[in-house]
């Protein structure tokens, strides 16, 4: 493993781990999220009483 | 986690570890993240506002949803290719899941047996993988064996889902199968982390050396410098093909589910954090799974064999890799059965958009749109069971509609989004209940940049790949069958939907409602 090799590895893992955290931490921690997700039985998809 | 199941599937394991392996190492990130920042994400945007935006006219079905942001019959007819595409793909793609369920099944009964003599695992492989999948002859498959046992399983499964909806069935199903997959894949990972230099007689071949034939830079060809690679234009051109196909993009998936939000949901946060978990999977799993996995047991000349193909990789490579694996059972039946949750995750995002096109288009309830679908499946899939000599159709259908129908749909998508319904149109709505601010640029990107680059990559590829397609169709034969069934899933298509368009045209809703808040949001014109 060359350093230019642990240079792509960590800044690849490493960025995409951080968005990935970053995208929950935002969902999950405002509040105002919580009113914009739905359980799944609150979806309506106008298929269930078919 | 409906979005984020759907993107996430076999390609994040066993293409784009073989991918960037074959195209420069590390150094195949650089237009890996360029194709995600200016192709991938953008479009998925648009993609999400175009959903929401037909779902609160009252559409859930790409055909529909089209002819809304286009005002015009004919886009339509452009949106079949949402239909028409993860239908398609659906007949080989459960074909494949119901390989991953079964060679689970066979981990975990001990029914994988590659023998005791080491320098015969690949061969016995080989030929486990030749006699399940059926690739000696055409209709070697057909009868009571294990391989259709499986695939009918698989299929009973999907269906039981999607009969139950998307938010009991896909949804639910999806919020239990992404977390233990992600369990599965990380217990794999730890384990193939800690095999230090498990072969006493290949010191060489340990997992510092796995990880660098995984991630160093290096040249495709002896002698150049491994910056070279970044002025070669089928790396820019694997890139982007890989960024397309992980993220669901040109599938119709995205708009259909996109169109059972309702208008305070966010679009931006939610598209951005599908595409956040997918690549997380990929990179962070998938990249440091598969190939370093191969690599300390089979050494470099054993992995560089496989790289060409997924189905290589994933299910001749492996085997083998897990036969040498101390406890290799065990992780054999968590690796394939995390494979069967990616895939069937995936699988069952195929079939919503068909079902949301019977339903709305023909008006009728889920039973005979489930029954409609799973005849039109069934047959397809039988089709490419049947045809399994080389996997010919598999191959054929792969490469019509898997590869040429995603960059034709994403296009039409990218035009309808930022030339017909208008970007600032677009922007403006997709900032209705968006805790994200979408970035200044995309404006630009989604105008200018993604429709250039997928215009440019798709030349690119057709210039490559379709000579060699064109002439197996000459030669007639399955390949030939293999578009007669695209062909007539296709005309199938357009006729439904011109018998449904007349039901939308009298159905659609006032969108002034939806007009003013856009114009509310920030859409000046």
């Amino acid at each position: 493993m060359t350093t230019t090799g642990w240079i792509f590895m960590l800044s690849s893992v490493g960025s995409v781990t951080i968005l990935m955290i970053w995208c929950f931490h935002r969902v999950l921690s405002n509040p105002t999220s919580a009113n914009h997700m739905h359980a799944p039985l609150d979806i309506d998809t106008h298929d269930l009483n078919t | 986690m409906a979005v984020a199941g759907s993107a996430v599937g076999l390609g994040n394991f066993l293409r784009f570890p073989g991918q960037a392996a074959q195209n420069g190492g590390g150094v195949f990130m650089i237009p890996y993240f360029c194709a995600l920042i200016f192709l991938g994400i953008p479009i998925c945007w648009a993609e999400w506002a175009m959903g929401k935006y037909g779902g609160q006219c009252g559409f859930n079905s790409s055909p529909a949803i089209f002819g809304v942001l286009g005002r015009k019959p004919i886009w339509r007819y452009f949106g079949v290719f949402g239909v028409l595409v993860p239908v398609c793909v659906y007949f080989y793609y459960i074909v494949i899941e119901s390989w991953c369920l079964g060679y689970a099944w066979s981990y975990l009964t001990g029914s994988i047996d590659l023998g005791t003599d080491p320098t015969k695992y690949v061969e016995a492989s080989k030929s486990f993988y030749a006699n399940y999948v059926g690739s000696a002859a055409d209709g070697s498959l057909i009868g009571l064996n294990i391989t259709m046992l499986f695939l009918v399983i698989t299929f009973a499964a999907n269906f039981y889902l999607i009969y139950r909806g998307l938010s009991k069935g896909i949804e639910a199903f999806c919020n239990w199968a992404i977390p233990i997959m992600a369990v599965f894949a990380i217990v794999v990972l730890v384990r193939v982390l800690t095999l230090d230099a498990p072969l006493a007689d290949h010191p060489e071949q340990n997992v510092l050396n796995g990880l660098g034939f995984m991630w160093n830079p290096k040249p495709k060809h002896i002698g150049d410098s491994w910056l070279a690679v970044l002025a070669n234009p089928q790396v820019w051109l694997a890139a982007a093909g890989q960024i397309f196909f992980t993220l669901s993009v040109g599938f119709g998936v995205i708009i259909n589910y996109a169109s059972y939000l309702k208008r305070n949901d966010d679009v931006v946060l939610s598209g951005l954090t599908a595409s956040a978990t997918n690549e997380f999977f990929e990179v962070c799993l998938g990249g440091l799974i598969t190939i370093p996995a191969a690599f300390i047991f089979l050494g470099a000349i054993g992995v560089q064999d496989s790289l060409g193909s997924s189905f290589d990789l994933g299910f001749k490579t492996l085997p083998v890799v897990f036969e040498y694996m101390p406890a290799g059972r065990l992780f054999g039946f968590l690796w394939f059965f995390m494979l069967f949750l990616a895939a069937i995750t995936s699988s069952l995002s195929m079939l919503q958009p068909a079902i949301a096109f019977l339903e709305e288009g023909l008006n009728i309830g889920r039973h005979a749109s489930c029954a409609l679908l799973g005849i039109v499946t069934g047959t397809g899939a039988l089709f490419v069971v049947y045809f399994s000599k080389g996997l010919t159709a598999l191959d054929t259908i792969d490469f019509w509609v898997g590869t040429a129908m995603l960059f034709v749909l994403a296009t039409f998508e990218v035009i309808l989004f930022s030339w017909v319904f208008g970007a600032d149109r677009g922007i403006a709505f997709a900032r209705i209940g968006a805790e994200l601010p979408l970035p200044r640029l995309f404006r630009f990107v989604i105008r200018f940049v993604s429709p250039a680059y997928l215009l440019i990559v798709f030349a690119m590829w057709c210039f490559k790949n379709l000579p060699g397609y064109a002439q197996q169709l000459r030669q007639g034969g399955v390949p030939l069958f293999s578009i007669l069934v695209i062909a007539v899933s296709f005309i199938f298509l357009l006729i439904l939907t011109n018998i449904a368009g007349k039901r939308w045209k009298a159905e659609t809703k006032d969108t002034s409602a939806i007009d003013k808040a856009i114009s509310q949001a920030g859409f000046v014109r």
